[in-house]
C-alpha cells in the first residue's frame, strides 16, 4: 500500500491511537496542575477573607462610624476621622487623577500613537505604573511636605493621584486602541471633526472599559498605606482642613494593629474589614459593569 | 500602462478623475487613472484583491488623508472642482461625498441619534424638522418600517443587514451628492444583500453611486457602468452590459469568466 493511500495500515492506526492516549494523559495532567495552582491561591484568599470578616465584624459597632480614634486603653472610640479622611483623600485624588489620566490616554491612543513623544510617554507611564508606592510617598514628601514644612491632606491627595494617573492612562489607552478603526473612519466619512469623533464615538464606545479602569484605580488607592505615611501622616482628631495632617484608614490600621492595646487592635480589624469590603464591592461593581457592555 | 476608456461615455460626468496616481509610502498603488463617472448612475469597480479599487474609492472623499504615509497626485474633479486641493475643507467634501463601509459601523448611540449625528454637524434643525429628516433618511434606506417603534434603542441591537442600512441612512441624512459603497454586502447574508442591492438601484435617482464589489453578479445586477481594475491600472471601463457580454480586453474577459482572479 502506498503512503498516499486514504486508508491507514494497522500499524499506522495503532500509532495514531497511542498518540491520542498520550495527548489525553498530558491534558489531564495539565488540568490537574492548573487546578492545583488555582486551589493554592484561592485557599489563602479565602482564609484572609474569612479571618477579616470574623475579626472585623466583631469589632464593628456603631461607634466605629461616630467616634474619633481613641487614646490607648480607652473604653470608647471609633474610626470616624480616619474613614472621613480616607473618603475625602481618595475622592479628591480620583477627581484630580481621572481627567489627567483619561486625557493622557486619549493622547496616546488617538494622537501620539506612533510619535516619539507618545512612545516616551507610554514608557514613562509603564515605569510609574510599576513604581513601588512608597517611592511615590517619598517623592511627595520631598517636593511638598519638606518644602511647606508640614504634613497635610493635600500632600496625601497628590500622592494618591500619582497612583491613580498611570492606571487610568493605561486602561484608557488600551480600551481606545481596542475600538476598531472602521468606526473612526465611519465617523470621519460624515465630515466629523477629530475632537467630535473622539468625544462622541470612540470614547463613548470605550466608556465601560474606561470607567472600569477608574474604579480599579479607586480600589487600589483605598488600601494604600505607604504613600500616606509620609504625606498626610495621621491625625487623632476630626479635620476637614486639607492643610493639616489627616487621618486615613490604612495608616490608622498600620498604627493600631502594631500596638499592644486591645481596643486599638479591635478597631484595626474593623478598619481592615471596611477597606476589604469596599474594595470587594468596587471590584465586583467594575466587573458587573464591564460584563453588561460586552 | 495607459488607461483606456474604450467606450466614450457621453453622459454628464459627476466626477472626473485626471491623471490620478496614488502611493502607500513607496508603493505605487494607482497608476495614472483617468475616467469620467456619470451622474445619477451606479458605477461598479471590480477586480482581484489588491487591484486598487478600494484605494480609488477612498480618494473620492479624501479618506486616505487619515494616514500620513498615503498620498494622491493628480486631480479629482467633483462638478469641476478639484477636491484634492488642500485648500478645500475636507469636512465639506465629505458632506457631499458619503461613504458606507464593508462592515456595519453603528455608533454607540440610539438609532435616531445615529442618523441625526451627521446632520447635526452641518445643520441646526428644530426638533420637528430633525424628526422628519431622520424618518426620510430611514425610509430612503428601506429601514423605517423595521425600526420606527424603537428609534430610541441602541443601533448595535439591530441585525447586520439592518445595521448596514442604518449606516446608509446615516450617510443619506446629510444629503450628499455622491455615495461611495465599499463592499457594502460582503459581511451580509443573501437576503440582506438583496435588500441593499435593491436600495442601490433606487438611490441612483438622487445620487451618483460608486460601489466596490468582489461579487461579479452583484456588479452585473445593480450597476450601469463597470470598471475593471488590475494591479493599480484601470483596464476597462464601460457600460455594464458591454463589459460583461463583450469585453474589449482579454484580461477583463478572463477575470469575469473566472479564469483568473
Amino acid at each position: 500500500m502506498s503512503t498516499a493511500s486514504i486508508k491507514f495500515t494497522p500499524a499506522q492506526q495503532a500509532g495514531r491511537m497511542a498518540k491520542h492516549r498520550r495527548r489525553k494523559v498530558v491534558n489531564v495532567l495539565a488540568l490537574m496542575l492548573s487546578l492545583g495552582a488555582m486551589a493554592f491561591g484561592v485557599f489563602w484568599l479565602i482564609w484572609i477573607l474569612v479571618e477579616t470578616f470574623r475579626l472585623g465584624l466583631g469589632g464593628l459597632t456603631w461607634s466605629v462610624f461616630t467616634e474619633m480614634t481613641p487614646p490607648p486603653q480607652a473604653d470608647v472610640g471609633g474610626l470616624a476621622n480616619a474613614i472621613f479622611g480616607s473618603l475625602v483623600m481618595s475622592a479628591l485624588a480620583t477627581l484630580l487623577g481621572t481627567p489627567i489620566g483619561v486625557m493622557a490616554g486619549i493622547y496616546l491612543a488617538e494622537y501620539g500613537q506612533k510619535t516619539w513623544l507618545g512612545h516616551a510617554t507610554r514608557f514613562i507611564n509603564d515605569i510609574l505604573l510599576s513604581a513601588p508606592s512608597i517611592v511615590i510617598g517619598l517623592f511627595i514628601y520631598a517636593v511638598v511636605v519638606a518644602r511647606f514644612k508640614s504634613f497635610s491632606g493635600i500632600a496625601g491627595v497628590l500622592a494618591l493621584a500619582l497612583i491613580v494617573i498611570p492606571v487610568v492612562i493605561r486602561t484608557t489607552e488600551n480600551m481606545l486602541t481596542l475600538i476598531p478603526n472602521a468606526l473612526r473612519e465611519a465617523a470621519y466619512a460624515l465630515g466629523t471633526p477629530k475632537w467630535k469623533v473622539i468625544s462622541s464615538v470612540t470614547l463613548k464606545s470605550a466608556r465601560a472599559g474606561v470607567i472600569t479602569g477608574i474604579l480599579l484605580a479607586v480600589a487600589r488607592i483605598s488600601g494604600e498605606t505607604a504613600p500616606l505615611l509620609f504625606t498626610a501622616l495621621s491625625n487623632q482628631f476630626w479635620t476637614s482642613d486639607l492643610g493639616q495632617p489627616m487621618a486615613s484608614l490604612p495608616v490608622t490600621i498600620f498604627k493600631f494593629a502594631m500596638s499592644p492595646y486591645e481596643n486599638w487592635q479591635k478597631l484595626a480589624w474593623a478598619g481592615v474589614f471596611l477597606i476589604t469590603l469596599s474594595v470587594l464591592v468596587l471590584n465586583i461593581a467594575a466587573r458587573v459593569f464591564f460584563r453588561d457592555k460586552h | 500602462m495607459d488607461t483606456r476608456v474604450d467606450t466614450p461615455i457621453t453622459e454628464k460626468a459627476k466626477i472626473s478623475v485626471r491623471d490620478l496616481n496614488f502611493f502607500y509610502g513607496g508603493f505605487h498603488a494607482l497608476k495614472k487613472i483617468n475616467m469620467d463617472l456619470p451622474e445619477h448612475k451606479v458605477t461598479a469597480f471590480i477586480g482581484p484583491s489588491g487591484c486598487g479599487k478600494s484605494t480609488l474609492l477612498r480618494v473620492f472623499n479624501r479618506m486616505f488623508e487619515l494616514y500620513p504615509e498615503q498620498r494622491a497626485e493628480g486631480q479629482i474633479l467633483l462638478d469641476g472642482e478639484n477636491i484634492l486641493d488642500r485648500k478645500l475643507d475636507v469636512s465639506l467634501i465629505r458632506a457631499k461625498v458619503g461613504m458606507v463601509f464593508q462592515k456595519p459601523t453603528p455608533f454607540p448611540m440610539s438609532i435616531y441619534d445615529n442618523v441625526a449625528f451627521g446632520v447635526k454637524l452641518f445643520e441646526t434643525l428644530p426638533r420637528v424638522e430633525m424628526d422628519e429628516r431622520v424618518e426620510w433618511a430611514l425610509k430612503k434606506a428601506a429601514l423605517w418600517n423595521e425600526v420606527k417603534d424603537k428609534l430610541d434603542q441602541s443601533g448595535a441591537g439591530l441585525s447586520g443587514g439592518q445595521q448596514q442600512r442604518l449606516c446608509i441612512a446615516r450617510g443619506i441624512a446629510i444629503k450628499p451628492e455622491v455615495l461611495l459603497l465599499d463592499e457594502p454586502t460582503s459581511a451580509l447574508d443573501p437576503i440582506s444583500t438583496g435588500k441593499i442591492e435593491e436600495l442601490v438601484h433606487e438611490l441612483k435617482t438622487d445620487y451618483t453611486v460608486l460601489i466596490v464589489t468582489h461579487n461579479m453578479q452583484q456588479a452585473a445586477r445593480c450597476s450601469d457602468y463597470t470598471a475593471y481594475m488590475y494591479l493599480g491600472d484601470l483596464i476597462e471601463f464601460g457600460p455594464t452590459p458591454e463589459v460583461f457580454t463583450k469585453p474589449k480586453r482579454k484580461d477583463t474577459e478572463d477575470y469575469i469568466t473566472g479564469r483568473f482572479g
